[in-house]
């Protein structure tokens, strides 16, 4: 209530912090270009079907006439064993992997960061002890081990490999919000709001959670690029994005197999995933640096 | 100091029987009957019933799990579904060979990410400093399967300077079985050509998985040496006119590689799963092409193995590195003697 009131203020406020930020974040010059070429990237993935050259090649097209052709100029990246535009494909694998990580992100962060938060209040009890032992047990093996198992035993297709990452990345939030919870415990501010009775809700997540913002939002960023390698590297085995359908993966395996003659097959589309894992890292330096208060 | 190890160590052990657990659990919930997958649809009822009666699926969970536990005990892993023979033998056959690529993997990323972060912190802000931030940017953001298909392409491809696939050329026969290692059981039967020639095999392959890892390694060796450039005992051993080469090597390497090893345990688990990918691009006979087939096969006793062999290395390793770091860090180390 008191804060619909204030809103004028807090708006001012928040706008001011805004503007600090972007300063901050715009200092480091490289992670403005990472930021650029995610709009860039996410725009093109967005409305592939409007700006790529040759659409309808996303699926099942075939046209033996075409195939195998080096880049030229009216087929940028070249075309596929069957005359698809790689370069229309690529931006379509575009969609595949940034849906998958924006998908396995909003599905696995509020779990993860609501078990951290209640694991890193709860200390020294067995609530802490049952959240972290299961945590501990999902970052035992590598999440491409098990994402690959579930992925596997279930029938392999993108709904099910966004499941299995999923299932394997709220732990990594778990972790991280635990400890900055943990750490924030007994902070008087914490003690204050338990003091004048606050409900634990309220003291979980308006008092606790705002000091987790910057970690959780640099570790989002790079997570992108993580999840987006992750789920390369399971079309890359096979087991994400089925053929027609362009899977950046899947596009560097087929075309591995063509190679050293018919290179742009598989080296335009490995590019792609380096361009945009890339520009990912970028952001998450810039915010990391954005969100260092005690460094200068 | 023996106290802590054991306390790690078991600490392991319960997290290896959670995992076993949860692969055991998923491996059974999911939809699909692994018997009538193994057998092909071909078979009768009574075949697959058959089988099912002596994989003890028929059977409800926790009695299955018993049966599995039983048997791990006394080292059985089960029969695997697909290839047919133990799986303990099939781990047997193929773990050397990726085991070999991991060991080349650390190697190079232990000697070249402390050298490279050494120099880079030593000559801080110079064109050095500036080129291994280039190639770490780009190591971090490169996918192994990419490294690996990108290294290749290049230097197999269009230089030909090193062999594309394989652990030894198809002409050579390989060495007698000691330690698994292509390289080192050549050397010790004597035959430096065939060491060399598995050395240039596994050159690439370990290459391409060791850049991620050594970029970050790098980095973090880097920021730790500027960090400790800036402590006191630096300062003093300068005043005292301790040579800066000296001050480096013999005060300033030990302390600056704690982060560095910690960062190793846990890039251990993501060396594995990155073999991976690593191996199907190289065609390297190992732990990973089995892996991925068994996972396809929906073969279950194979699939929990192995997830476990994966898990019991990682944590392996991390006891180790934690050993490790307590012998550099001797506040860590004495601690326990204080208690």
């Amino acid at each position: 209530m008191a804060d619909r009131e204030l809103a004028p203020a807090a708006l001012r406020r928040s706008s001011r912090r805004l503007s600090k930020g972007w300063y901050k974040f715009s200092r480091n010059r490289l992670s403005v270009v990472g930021l650029a070429i995610i709009i860039v990237i996410s725009l093109a993935a967005i409305f592939a079907p409007y700006i790529t050259p040759y659409p309808s090649h996303a699926g099942p097209y075939a046209n033996f006439k075409e195939s195998s052709q080096p880049p030229s100029a009216k087929h940028l990246f070249g075309t596929d064993t069957v005359g698809r535009d790689v370069f229309s494909r690529v931006i379509f694998g575009y969609r595949y992997s940034l849906m998958l990580a924006v998908v396995v992100i909003s599905l696995s962060a509020p779990p993860g960061i609501l078990l951290g938060l209640i694991a890193g209040y709860y200390q020294r009890t067995k609530l802490e002890t049952v959240i972290m032992r299961i945590t501990d047990i999902f970052l035992a093996v590598p999440p491409l081990i098990l994402a690959l198992a579930i992925t596997a035993l279930l029938t392999p297709n993108i709904t099910n490999q966004m499941m299995a990452v999923s299932l394997m990345w709220w732990p990594w939030y778990c972790r991280l919000v635990y400890a900055i919870t943990a750490s924030l415990r007994n902070e008087y501010f914490v003690v204050e709001a338990e003091l004048t009775g606050a409900r634990k809700a309220h003291i979980l997540l308006r008092s606790i959670l705002p000091n987790c913002v910057g970690p959780i939002l640099t570790k989002v960023t790079l997570d992108m690029g993580f999840v987006i390698t992750l789920g390369a590297s399971l079309s890359f085995i096979g087991l994400g994005v089925q053929p027609p359908k362009p899977g950046l993966g899947t596009m560097v395996a087929d075309g591995a197999k063509r190679l050293p003659a018919e290179w742009w097959m598989t080296i335009f589309p490995a590019l792609a995933i380096v361009l945009v894992i890339l520009a990912f890292n970028l952001v998450g330096d810039g915010l990391r640096d954005m969100f260092a208060v005690e460094e200068i | 100091m023996i106290k802590y190890i054991l306390q790690r160590l078991l600490q392991a052990i319960v997290i290896l029987v959670g995992l076993s657990l949860l692969i055991f659990f998923i491996a059974r919930v999911v939809p699909g009957d692994p018997a009538r997958v193994a057998l092909g649809s071909l078979a009768t009822k009574e075949q697959v019933q058959r089988l099912r009666a002596e994989l003890h699926l028929d059977k409800p969970f926790p009695v299955q799990y018993y049966f599995w536990l039983r048997g791990v005990a006394r080292g059985d892993l089960g029969i695997s579904l697909y290839t047919r023979r133990p799986v303990i033998q099939d781990l047997n056959d193929y773990l050397p060979a990726t085991l070999e690529l991991v060991f080349f993997c650390f190697l190079i990323t232990l000697v070249v990410g402390q050298v490279t972060g050494v120099l880079a912190g030593y000559f801080r802000n110079s064109w050095f400093d500036a080129l291994s931030r280039l190639i770490s940017y780009g190591g971090i953001a490169t996918p192994p399967f990419a490294v690996a298909i990108f290294l290749l392409f290049i230097f197999s491809n269009l230089l030909g300077l090193t062999p594309a696939v394989g652990r030894i050329s198809m002409t050579l026969s390989p060495p007698p079985r000691i330690t698994g290692f292509f390289v080192f059981d050549s050397l010790i039967t004597g035959r430096l050509g065939l060491a060399l020639n598995a050395l240039s095999h596994i050159l690439l392959p370990a290459v391409s998985l060791a850049i991620a890892n050594l970029a970050q390694e790098s980095r973090v060796t880097r920021s730790s040496i500027v960090d400790n450039l800036q402590k006191d005992y630096v300062a003093a051993h300068t005043v005292y006119g301790i040579p800066r080469r000296s001050i480096i090597f013999k005060y300033l390497l030990k302390p600056s590689m704690i982060p560095t090893v910690s960062i190793m345990g846990l890039d251990i688990a993501f060396i594995i799963a990155n073999a991976f990918l690593v191996e199907l691009v190289f065609m390297w006979p190992g732990f990973a092409r089995y892996a991925v087939t068994v996972m396809l096969n929906k073969d279950l006793n194979a699939i929990v193995a192995v997830v476990l062999v994966i898990g019991v290395a990682f944590a392996v390793v991390n006891v180790l590195v934690d050993i490790v770091v307590s012998f550099l860090d001797p506040r860590i180390r004495l601690r326990g003697r204080e208690e």
